[in-house]
């Protein structure tokens, strides 16, 4: 399967993030095209074009940008999340360092569909260097009147304000991220009501990931018909996957969704390593189960990833070796969400604190034939049961890595420690 | 640095950003740990006087989120992904040895005050395992020997420039850019 790029067509091009670069290659003509049509139009566009959310939870765009509700009196918003944080997920810094007008771009069409006139970006606070990248094309925006007041002479307002992050794996829950740019702690918020009609300030808002707006303007200026010519008839389109581990070449690879993992690992990114063999894989993050060897045929898009029994998330492909310690792996993950779990709910923050003592007890050779069983009751007692979807994510490595290597987790209280690896540094 | 006039121009000038004044409050205190070198008591209070907040509201956000420091940073913020992928290609070898070098662990200081160390969580990086940034300018596909070259290059005063920027600054020049002032040049090359 050849690459197919389209967001990161520009990527190749000497300094793609200018305006001037931009323009020379096709750039704000999708926002010209959208200026000429009726918002519902546009809205109607997306949906047609069937893209989903490249933020994890694939959702339906267009439909999600028609549940805003209209003529209510009150300012729309939209906001984008560049909050990116998880492990193995890296496309979204990449994109707006390379491409950050495509990302603009796709906010104005975004907000001048759903009739907002301020828009922001939320950034995770880590990512400075993407921040002065984006600074600077939204400086950029404003000289040529791509934002600002009567964009492009169409009489159509669009403000647009950069806000950083400070620090929480969290806040790219849609929700959270919310009460996090209002200027509170980020934590989910009970839905319903959504953000469709009550969200930023208690206003009608549209939360998209970075990947899925800059998708927008290849959709309006290409159509419906070119965008289905990849992926499939339900996960159309091409999709950046981040492929990181034990490979040859890690990096972006922008391909149709269903390309195979076996055709995205083995020959996009060489195959892993070393010689050695492949072990377990991430289809799209660390919040999805891991799958093996045996699953590499599958198809990377929503349904054949759900199909194989895991989830194709941000697809973020993290590749592990023969030599990984698969409860150290859990372990770390753990660690992460245990880190990241925001405390408003006692299954999530107290779940993923004591499944860190456990697996740490497990890699240090101290663990017995029970901690397995209590790992995966705590699990059955997140899953499903904690506020937001933070908890189930702890829950994938920890299920899938016992589903499918529990005689390594045997092994460890078997022969009193890890039987590939030494332990932790981490103090 | 105390809280001055100019502090509350810049603190205006990021509230009159947002439709409501309290979203400033992020962004408030980054430009506090700009001024203050960590989110202070004053510091709070500044917030929470600026925003017509309480001091325990804004103490409620201070405290949870990663990026604000409730103690003195040091001038390099030095921050190691040791999360899976960059785990995977040795993040845990590259913290353990600058834990050596510098003679701290995670989220403490050096006695001169030049470095504070911080075992990280993913910092959105993996194809560039293993990754580490000094006050959040990343340096990709390092090892051991290059983390600790890095830190000596900074203790000689020199400034090594990162992978994706053009050069690191000191925590407090970056605390600016993250509330949203500060120099803003573009100068670097690619990602």
């Amino acid at each position: 399967m050849p690459l197919t790029p389209v967001l990161t067509q520009r990527w190749t091009e000497p300094e793609p993030w200018t305006l001037a670069t931009y323009e020379r290659l096709d750039g704000y003509a999708g926002l010209r095209a959208a200026l000429a049509m009726e918002p519902d139009a546009i809205i109607g566009l997306v949906k047609d074009s069937g893209l989903r959310g490249r933020g994890g939870a694939g959702f339906p765009t267009g439909l999600k940008w028609g549940f805003i509700p209209q003529n209510d009196g009150k300012p729309h918003y939209v906001v984008v999340n560049a909050d990116e944080g998880e492990p193995g997920t890296c496309k979204d810094a990449p994109l707006m360092m390379t491409d950050p007008h495509s990302l603009i771009e796709g906010i104005v069409i975004a907000s001048y569909a759903i009739r907002c006139s301020h828009a922001f970006i939320y950034l995770r606070g880590e990512l400075v260097h993407a921040g002065r990248r984006l600074e600077q094309a939204i400086a950029e925006a404003y000289a040529k009147g791509y934002l600002g007041k009567n964009v492009m002479g169409s009489g159509f307002d669009c403000e647009l304000t950069l806000h950083r992050g400070a620090g929480a794996y969290i806040c790219g829950e849609e929700t959270a991220l919310l009460d996090s740019l209002e200027g509170y702690r980020g934590q989910p918020r009970l839905r319903p009501p959504f953000p469709a009609t009550h969200g930023l300030y208690g206003c009608p808002t549209v939360v998209n990931n970075v990947e899925t707006i800059a998708s927008v303007p290849f959709i309006v200026r290409h159509g419906v018909q070119w965008w289905r010519t990849m992926g499939t008839e339900k996960s159309p389109g091409p999709k950046i996957f981040s492929v990181s581990g034990h490979v040859k070449r890690p990096g972006q690879y922008e391909v149709p969704l269903g390309t195979t993992a076996r055709e995205l690992i083995m020959d996009l990114a060489g195959g892993v390593r070393g010689g050695r063999s492949l072990k377990a894989w991430t289809p799209g993050g660390s919040s999805t189960p891991m799958l093996t060897d045996a699953h590499l045929d599958t198809p990377l898009d929503f349904e054949g990833v759900m199909a194989a029994g895991s989830l194709l998330g941000t697809a973020a492909v993290m590749v592990l070796d023969d030599t990984t310690c698969i409860v150290k792996t859990a372990l770390r993950l753990t660690q992460f969400y245990a880190h990241e779990s925001c405390g408003k709910c006692t299954p999530c923050r107290e779940g993923t604190y004591w499944m860190v003592q456990i697996l740490q007890r497990l890699e240090d050779g101290q663990g017995t034939e029970a901690d397995i069983q209590t790992l995966l009751d705590t699990c059955d007692n997140i899953f499903g049961r904690s506020f937001c979807a933070l908890g189930d994510g702890a829950t994938s490595p920890i299920v899938s890595s016992i589903q499918y290597f529990r005689d390594e987790y045997v092994a460890h209280y078997v022969q009193g420690g890890c039987p590939l690896r030494s332990a932790a540094v981490l103090a | 640095m105390p809280l001055t006039d100019d502090t509350r121009d810049k603190a205006r000038a990021i509230i009159a950003r947002y439709p409501k004044p309290r979203s400033a409050l992020l962004p408030m205190l980054h430009l506090v740990q700009a001024e203050e070198g960590c989110v202070t008591a004053d510091g709070v209070a500044f917030c929470a006087e600026m925003l017509e907040l309480t001091k325990a509201e804004v103490g409620g956000v201070a405290t949870f989120y990663t990026m604000y420091k409730r103690r003195p940073v040091g001038d390099y913020l030095v921050s190691v992904c040791t999360n899976l992928s960059c785990q995977l290609l040795g993040g845990e070898e590259v913290y353990a040895r600058l834990k050596d070098r510098l003679g701290v662990g995670h989220d403490q200081t050096t006695p001169d005050g030049t470095f504070t160390l911080e075992h990280a969580e993913c910092l959105a990086a993996c194809d560039f395992a293993p990754c580490l940034t000094v006050n959040y300018e990343f340096f990709d596909n390092t090892d051991p020997d290059a983390a600790v070259a890095l830190v000596d290059a900074l203790a000689r005063g020199e400034r090594p420039t990162p992978t994706r920027g053009d050069s690191v600054s000191t925590f407090r020049e970056v605390s600016l850019q993250l509330a949203g002032l500060g120099a803003q040049t573009d100068a670097e090359g690619g990602r």
